[in-house]
């Protein structure tokens, strides 16, 4: 972390725009040579409701939201109102001043849009203005819009203010107008800024600004994605050409950006009935020879249980997305959460196997989109990549050359009909699809259409040449070969090194994490180490299989552990544990499940109070601290 | 190219060539219904061109779904009620193929009743054959969505309460651009029906009437019915939507009441495949997606060179 940052936090209604604008903002910033993390919050309302998205601005690498913010533009909540039924849902009028102001930092910049509220309804706002140190810079946005166009272009006219405000140049914003609106829009568009900008300017003494944009250069072109685009290009770029989905937030993000560029490339989406299709459709497109995908978040994956055991049975290769949310059932759909970890690892009946990867951070997330399509057709089981509601939606910057890799469209161990014609054939000149003694477990396969490869694929459990057969060495020789390839699996991403280390090596105290966690947690890390304790941590990404050695090597090299998750139950726990088998005593829990995601400053807090301090008290936010329980 | 050869292989075709030779003989019951679909679908296929290896055969859960055990195509033997996405999604990856799907009753129409209706209402280019035995076979004769009214057994021990399902009617008014029923007893029309279903261009759903005399000797299977040659005399024209609703009406009810009429209820031979849609709007690929991954020649398109400049 660094003081010379900007966090800006745009907030109003769904609807207002914001994520477009911020979107914009964000990218301008990263153009101006900084990095860039952007934070979403929003209701699970299509209008109104209490929604902001925080755009984190530095020279430095940022990896989290970061805590609290420095600067709010506050607009007008138009929406909160539904205007057809003239119903008001609490007091959202003042919503997009009042909800944000507790984490506002001291010093802090407000701009709100006096043409629609009201700072004067909030209590005490002067006080605690003057207490806070908060520099407040009430404009008329809406009117000034509303002058000059539009009254829905005030979102432009804000970030006019803002760049007036904090000393920022207006180019890379006019540049981005220029390449995303239409040409009927830009002009007046264009035209709010600089009159925002230029009265702002000459209304205020900005010289000095009260939060500054901090100056950073880039040696590279950079790009802003969020996970589910990094997702879906390491999909792309690993030659999936076949999609099948229904919607459900956040997985939708996914479905989107495939169902957009898939036809581009000749390939193919389909929007179907339900999930158990969508998952369906997945398998069959893959059997008939096509790298295919499928996705939901928890109660549409909840469906795909049966088609998943259908791919594992059949050694159908296949990829799914998980993109958890907090539930249980319908939850709450637009928050995050890491609570079905479980759920992904067991679905599905009897011993049931296959791979579950989950990225920590946008990079990691084009990496191991990969990672699960290459495994999943190298060793025809299916993988499922497992990221949440904050990954899939947090937009960060990455290099240009991070993408810059080989295509990779193999199908795996398939035979052409030349390899088919040599392939061990029964007396009677059956492909043995399913053969017993093959190397890491997998029998090549044969494509529907392929001369001499015709095979039977079945749910039930089968011969090497695809029939039905129960005989009990028959079903020792086919599951333990199935499960085999999990081993050969392990020792292939120990190629690859998919964790995420920070801190000192031989640090004292350790904390453990997965997926969206890992940059707060290596923010928080830093913190600390800062402030003198000796800690590392170890974000871990392979679920399953686990890598056993490499989490035990570093539970052994440290005092005590922290296991940081957004679940109620300590999940991730429960698996570090499970595959270790000892070390209970080590391994403290820091839990948070109120749908929002750690801020680094909670981990600081609660890392402090129940290992160094120990007296388990988890800090006054609302984590929870779960002590160390003993072998 | 050479890496689905089977595909539009034209060579003459014994109907021997679709019997697995490992495989013991089918476990049926005597009597079953269910061979006299194995056997239809081993006269139809030769006689339309179609060779096994070209052939996707995808079935779901039942005594019916273990045709794919005795008829030696490439085969998906699926989960129960799940035929149809698997068949669907194989048809778009590879249009090539001929794709037909087969199950139960109480997998077609009941828990896979949804994707019935769906793939009917896509209107893709394949064969669904279901096997009407107006039970639930494999699990011991329990009630099935066709079994009529009053019907009794194990699970609805004072007689079923429920309508039972129409499923011409369904399948006309959900989309589908074929529409037949057909009966074991009936071997000539039976092959006749499923050569004119894989012919059509879009999706063929043949309701099939199959007797279980293990579980459902009441059923009105086994009573004389209409031939489809004859079925001008019914007097509708199958290509009217609205005679043909008419038509399939009377043929449900009178079922019921013991008459059996099969046949040909609806052919609507102009509107496209799901597939011919799908490639009109530029969704879909000309070529077989499948083939690609073959073609040494194929220059694999990177999300590097097309999508990222936007993220700039
Ligand atoms: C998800 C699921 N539910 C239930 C079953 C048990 N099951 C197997 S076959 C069957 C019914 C089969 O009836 P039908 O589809 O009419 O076929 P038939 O056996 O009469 O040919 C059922 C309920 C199953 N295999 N999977
Ligand atoms: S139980 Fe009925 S449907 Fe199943 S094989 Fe026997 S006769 Fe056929």
């Amino acid at each position: 972390m660094t003081d010379d940052e900007l966090i800006w936090r745009i907030s109003g209604g769904s609807g207002d725009g914001i994520a477009s604008t911020s979107q914009n903002f964000a990218k301008a910033l990263m153009r101006s040579g900084l990095d860039v993390f952007t934070h979403r919050h929003y209701p699970s309302r299509i209008r109104g409701g209490h929604t902001y998205t925080e755009v984190r601005a530095s020279a430095d690498p940022v990896n989290s939201r970061g805590d609290g913010y420095n600067f709010l533009l506050a607009l007008g909540d138009s929406f909160a109102r539904n205007p057809q039924e003239e119903a008001v849902y609490g007091n959202e009028e003042i919503k997009p001043l009042s909800e944000n102001l507790d984490e506002l930092r001291q010093g802090g910049v407000i701009v709100y849009d006096e043409g629609l509220l009201d700072a004067s309804e909030i209590p005490n706002f002067e006080e605690r203005a003057e207490e806070n140190d908060w520099h407040v810079y009430p404009l008329d946005l809406r009117g000034l819009a509303r002058d000059m166009g539009r009254e829905v272009m005030r979102n432009t006219a804000g970030v006019g203010a803002t760049c007036a405000l904090t000393g920022m140049d207006l180019d890379h914003v006019q540049d981005l107008m220029r390449d995303a609106m239409p040409e009927k829009i830009l002009d007046p568009n264009l035209e709010i800024l600089q009159t925002a900008y230029d009265q702002v300017r000459e209304e205020y003494d900005v010289d000095a600004p009260d939060v500054g944009v901090p100056t950073g250069e880039h040696d590279e072109t950079q790009l802003l994605m969020s996970g589910s685009d990094a997702i879906s290009y390491g999909a792309i770029d690993e030659g999936c050409r076949f999609i099948a989905g229904y919607p459900m937030t956040p997985w939708t993000e996914v479905f989107t950006i495939m169902t957009k560029n898939l036809p581009k490339l000749g390939g193919i989406s389909e929007q179907v009935e339900d999930e158990i299709a969508a998952a369906a459709l997945a398998v069959g497109a893959s059997h008939a020879g096509v790298k295919a995908m499928s996705g939901s978040s928890g109660g549409g994956f909840a469906l795909m249980s049966e088609p998943l055991g259908l791919a594992e049975m059949t050694e159908t290769p296949v990829v799914l997305v998980e993109a958890m949310r907090a539930g249980p059932s319908t939850g709450m759909p637009t928050k995050p959460e890491q609570s079905d970890l479980e759920h992904v690892l067991y679905t599905s009946q009897g011993d049931s196997q296959r791979v579950v990867l989950a990225p920590g951070t946008v990079e990691e997330a084009y990496e191991q989109s990969r990672i699960a399509f290459r495994l999943a057709y190298e060793y025809q089981i299916p993988s499922i990549l497992l990221y949440d509601q904050k990954l899939g939606g947090e937009m960060t910057n990455v290099p240009k050359s991070h993408f810059d890799r080989e295509p990779n469209p193999t199908l795996g161990k398939t035979l052409s009909e030349d390899a088919l014609a040599e392939e061990p054939h029964s007396a009677d000149g059956k492909f043995h699809r399913f053969q017993h003694d093959v190397e890491d477990g997998v029998s090549p396969r044969s494509i529907p259409g392929q001369k001499g490869g015709r095979f039977l694929a079945t749910g039930n459990e089968h011969d090497p040449t695809g029939h039905i057969a129960e005989s009990p060495d028959n079903r020792v020789a086919q599951i333990d070969r199935r499960t085999q390839k999990l081993e050969a699996i392990r020792a292939d991403l120990d190629t690859v090194d998919t964790g995420s280390y920070a801190g000192p090596d031989d640090a004292q105290y350790g904390i453990l994490t997965f997926g969206s966690q890992q940059g707060t947690v290596e923010e928080a890390v830093g913190r600390l180490n800062d402030a003198g304790v000796s800690v590392k941590s170890y974000g871990v990404s392979d679920m399953l299989p686990f890598p056993t050695e490499q989490v035990e090597a570093f539970v052994e090299s440290v005092d005590e552990v922290l296991v940081v998750e957004m679940t109620a139950s300590g999940q991730f726990r429960g698996l570090v544990q499970k595959n270790l088998g000892r070390y209970g005593e080590k391994l403290s829990s820091l839990l948070k499940y109120n749908g929002n995601p750690f801020e680094p400053a909670e981990i600081v807090d609660g890392f402090e109070a129940a290992i160094v301090e120990g007296d388990g008290d988890a800090s006054g936010h609302q984590t929870t601290f779960v002590p160390a329980a003993g072998d | 190219m050479s890496t689905f050869s089977a595909i539009g292989e034209e060579r003459e075709i014994d109907r021997d060539e679709y019997t697995p030779g490992v495989e013991p003989q089918p476990t049926w019951c005597p009597g079953c219904g269910d061979f006299s679909v194995l056997k239809a679908l081993k006269q139809a296929l030769p006689e339309v061109g179609r060779t096994p290896e070209e052939t996707l055969l995808c079935t779901g859960i039942g005594c019916s779904g273990k045709l794919n055990s005795y008829l030696d195509t490439y085969g998906f033997h699926t989960i129960h009620g799940r035929s149809l996405p698997v068949a669907r999604a194989a048809k778009l990856a590879n249009p090539d193929l001929e794709v037909i799907a087969a199950g139960g009753d109480g997998d077609g129409y009941g828990i896979g009743g949804n994707h019935f209706i769906h793939t009917a209402r896509e209107n893709h280019d394949m064969t669904y054959i279901v096997f009407n035995n107006e039970i639930f076979g494999l699990t011991k004769g329990q009630t099935s969505p066709t079994s009529p009214k009053g019907h009794k057994s194990k699970t609805q021990p004072s007689g079923s309460a429920k309508e039972p399902i129409k499923p011409l009617s369904m399948s006309l008014n959900a989309g589908a651009s074929y529409v037949a029923r057909t009966a074991a007893v009936n071997p000539n029309q039976a092959k006749e029906i499923i050569i004119e279903a894989i012919e059509h261009d879009g999706f063929a759903h043949v309701d099939f009437l199959t007797q279980c005399p293990t579980w459902n000797k009441d059923a009105r299977q086994y009573v004389p019915y209409i031939d489809v040659n004859e079925s001008d005399d019914y007097d509708f024209d199958p290509t009217d939507r609205v005679e043909a609703a008419e038509m399939m009406r009377e043929t449900e009810e009178s079922l019921y009441e013991g008459k059996v009429l099969t046949g040909r209820y609806y052919v609507d031979e102009d509107r496209p495949s799901y597939g011919e849609e799908k490639q009109a709007i530029g969704e879909m690929p000309e070529e077989p997606l499948a083939e690609r991954y073959w073609d040494d020649d194929y220059e694999w398109e990177r999300s590097h060179d097309h999508f990222l400049d936007k993220h700039a």
